[in-house]
């Protein structure tokens, strides 16, 4: 009795990230749906009622998991009455679970702003972080699909070797900045930033969730003259407008990223695509910060 | 973590001391002896100096110990949370050794939690049970004089001054891998002060029935429609729509009973639910309701009981939602629920009713937004009412006749919710209610009515809600009303996720 509805695996995945992953790694053997867009604020997906009719015939949920989704996805997983991806059975894969997230808060007080009490849910954007994901959706799958256990480990390898090489361009390309400050609107790049020797220790939030305020922002410009920091990092979703207002005072650029593959215009929707650009995109304002 | 050592000090002086005492008063009835007594009082001195020097030694070994496990005595931990660069010097990329469950980051935040503490149910997936409480307050006030019969829903504002809306708490977790559950309880108090309590739903969840079906038993609010099974915390107005009041009811209809409902295999989201609830008490107003002794539609009703099974209210309901756009959602519904009323002896009431949502939500959100939703329901009630004579006066003569009729009452809402800017919804609500002509003429909850609400709500956080509400009242054969209210709102604990 073939374990999967419809031949191929039919695989939700929570956001655009986690699909491109899905998509190096399962292949054809797949058809692959994605809930949120790249462009939108992953904590806030409508919980729409088409998402209910697409998890009902999943094989497989992967989710980032450390509390990323909870503002939505709950409700539609109790409604999709699909016991092949119910929390805790083998079609339901949690990303961050047996991650080591960062930033895990030491005490739970919702006065410190929209706290994850696992830790940052933005790890996705270290690639290394990414190949471990890679390699538990491959160690999932082939429980689902044990067919396609070579089929998925043959991918898995590859997608392996392409990212253990990029990993080299990727280090020596932001090494000349390396301890550099790097301004984010929100804590999405802390991942990144540590994996590439950078440092990213200033937010537009105050809070993390609570939006800007003029004395923080005044406050970040004089950190930011202070820590000679000269790039703000805005996503699709985040008020650009702030961002460049902040930059004016501080002397410094707005570089537009994304952590969704494809979340901005011409981004590909491939992963190792979107890793390639991010660098590009911070090496190219970090460069272009130094020399004014 | 100070009161907490203050007083373990305090404690072992005092037993110290009383021991002294009694040790004291022990010696001094044995012998009188003053050259003795002083030496004794010297050397039980020097035990108790002794004794202190050990406790002391013996608290500041625990100290350390405290500060060990909280790390270096430098580090203020509250600060910590925020600031990356602590939690930075933990390598990324790296994977917990027993790659269990999430257990690194219950294992490092546990470590850190200190005995001054407080102590914290966990977030979701941290503890067997999500716990939240919602506080709801209003203020304001109106220009009628009759807020009771204005003010159609239980939780709404009904004086001038405050309102404590409710108190609501809920409690919700995973039975066993078969069952989820959940309890709402909702406190309120009343114009004189007394506290009341509600038992708003309990009702446990089957999540793994075969067949696309799911089951849900015990105390629940009816799918009726979109406003009907919600709490009045996540209404995007102050106050119920007039229709929801006069037809399901004050506090919606909810009653002890069962669901079944199942996920239709169609390309596009549908859904088939079927209710079967009891029919009797308060919270099925159009159905065996006593109406606290009251007359309803100038007829006594009484509450009977269950006797068949055609005494229970049956309540189905289909709805189906769309995508029209990446960005548009659409979701309609018809709604229906059948049962006996108190008016007659073998009188029945019937309601249907029909819900259009539409949303639009920006494709590049923060925080979810901007968005603009718009929700519509339209409601109509047949009433068998039974024939009834009514003695004004008890002086045995009949003053007035009612006969049996089916009296048929209407009414819909229709609300639009703005969210223009990160946190500020502006919304706009037109109300109407009507019925149709009855023997029983004088009836204000079956006469015309219409209310046009604005309103403007700040969401601080998702966690807070500041809302200003202006309620502008026209009922027939009473004349116009303005209201204002503004209210307040807190969550603790769990936020239960959003649903569309």
């Amino acid at each position: 009795m073939p374990w999967t509805a419809h031949g191929r695996l039919f695989v939700a995945c929570t956001t655009p990230d986690i699909a491109a992953l899905a998509t190096a790694v399962l292949g054809d053997r797949a058809e692959i749906v994605c809930l949120a867009k790249p462009t939108e604020d992953p904590h806030f997906v409508d919980a729409k009622p088409s998402f209910i009719a697409k998890l009902n015939k999943a094989d497989l949920l992967i989710e980032g998991g450390a509390e990323l989704e909870s503002g939505w996805l709950g409700p539609l997983l109790e409604s999709s009455r699909n016991s092949r991806i119910a929390a805790g059975s083998k079609g339901h894969i949690s990303c961050a679970e047996g991650l080591q997230l960062l930033d895990v808060p030491t005490t739970l007080d919702r006065s410190h702003g929209d706290v994850h009490s696992k830790g940052n849910p933005h790890y996705l954007v270290d690639p290394l972080m990414g190949l471990k994901v890679a390699e538990s959706i491959a160690a999932h799958a082939s429980g689902v699909d044990p067919a396609g256990a070579t089929y998925f480990e043959g991918r898995l390898a590859s997608f392996r070797t392409l990212l253990e090489s990029k990993m080299k361009t990727w280090t020596a390309a932001l090494a000349p900045y390396r301890g550099q400050h790097v301004v984010a609107y929100h804590n999405t790049w802390l991942y990144f930033t540590q994996r590439f020797g950078l440092k990213s220790e200033l937010f537009l939030e105050p809070k993390p969730g609570i939006p800007p305020t003029p004395t923080h922002l005044a406050n970040v410009v004089a950190q930011m003259k202070a820590l000679k920091a000269h790039v703000i990092a805005v996503e699709p979703f985040q008020s650009r407008k702030t961002a460049e207002r902040v930059a004016m005072q501080a002397n410094a650029v707005v570089l537009e990223v994304t952590q969704y593959p494809g979340g901005l215009k011409g981004w590909d929707s491939d992963y190792i695509h979107m890793i390639d650009q991010l660098v590009a995109g911070f090496v190219s304002s970090l460069g272009e910060s130094r020399s004014p | 973590m100070k009161p907490a050592r203050l007083r373990f000090g305090l404690a072992r002086t005092l037993v110290i001391t009383l021991g002294l005492g009694s040790t004291l008063l022990g010696h001094a009835q044995e012998t009188l002896d003053a050259e003795g007594l002083r030496r004794k009082v010297v050397e039980l001195q020097q035990t108790f100096e002794r004794a202190r020097r050990e406790h002391q030694a013996q608290i500041d070994a625990l100290r350390k110990q405290i500060d060990a496990l909280q790390g270096s005595p430098g580090q203020a931990s509250s600060a910590s949370a925020a600031k990356p660069s602590l939690a930075a010097t933990i390598p990324p990329g790296t994977t917990n050794p027993n790659s269990s469950a999430s257990s690194s980051a219950e294992s490092s935040s546990d470590k850190r939690w200190r005995p001054g503490d407080p102590l914290r149910l966990g977030g979701p997936g941290r503890s067997y049970l999500d716990l939240s409480v919602v506080g709801t307050l209003a203020a304001g006030g109106s220009t009628a004089n009759d807020l009771d019969a204005l003010q159609l829903g239980g939780h709404d504002p009904k004086q001038r001054g405050f309102t404590l809306q409710a108190l609501e708490t809920t409690f919700t977790g995973m039975v066993d891998p078969y069952f989820r559950g959940q309890a709402n309880v909702a406190f309120q108090l009343d114009s004189s002060g007394e506290t009341g309590v509600e038992l708003e739903e309990a009702f446990l969840e089957t999540i793994s029935l075969p067949g696309n079906l799911q089951f849900k038993a015990g105390q629940f609010l009816t799918e009726f429609g979109r406003h009907n099974p919600t709490h009045p915390h996540s209404w995007a107005f102050v106050d119920q729509p007039l229709v929801m009041g006069r037809l399901l009811g004050p506090d919606g209809l909810r009653n002890p009973g069962a669901r079944l409902s199942w996920l239709v295999p169609t390309p596009f989201y549908s859904e088939l639910f079927l209710a079967v609830q009891n029919s009797q008490g308060e919270t099925a107003t159009s159905f065996l309701n006593s109406n606290e002794g009251e007359r309803l539609f100038g007829r006594e009703v009484s509450e009977g009981s269950i006797q068949s099974f055609a005494d229970l209210i049956f309540a189905p309901r289909y709805a189906m939602s769309f995508e029209l756009t990446d960005n548009q959602t659409l979701l309609s519904g018809l709604s229906a629920a059948f049962g006996p009323n108190g008016s007659g002896t073998d009188t029945r009431t019937e309601i249907y009713g029909t819900d259009l949502t539409w949303k639009w939500k920006s494709p590049r959100h923060e925080g979810g937004f901007p968005f603009v939703a718009w929700q519509t329901e339209f409601l109509l009630r047949r009433y068998q009412a039974g024939a009834s004579d009514l003695d004004f006066d008890a002086d045995g003569v009949i003053d007035l006749s009612l006969p049996e009729e089916r009296l048929v009452d209407y009414g819909f809402y229709s609300q639009l919710s703005y969210g223009f800017t990160r946190g500020w919804v502006a919304g706009l609500r037109g109300d109407y209610s009507s019925g149709d002509e009855a023997a029983w003429s004088l009836d204000l909850d079956r006469a015309t009515r219409w209310r046009i609400s604005p309103n403007l709500s700040w969401f601080p956080t998702e966690f807070s809600k500041v809302r200003l509400q202006y309620n502008h009242d026209r009922r027939e054969q009473v004349g116009t009303d303005h209201s204002i209210w503004l209210q307040l709102e807190f969550l603790l604990g769990a936020h239960a996720a959003h649903k569309f």
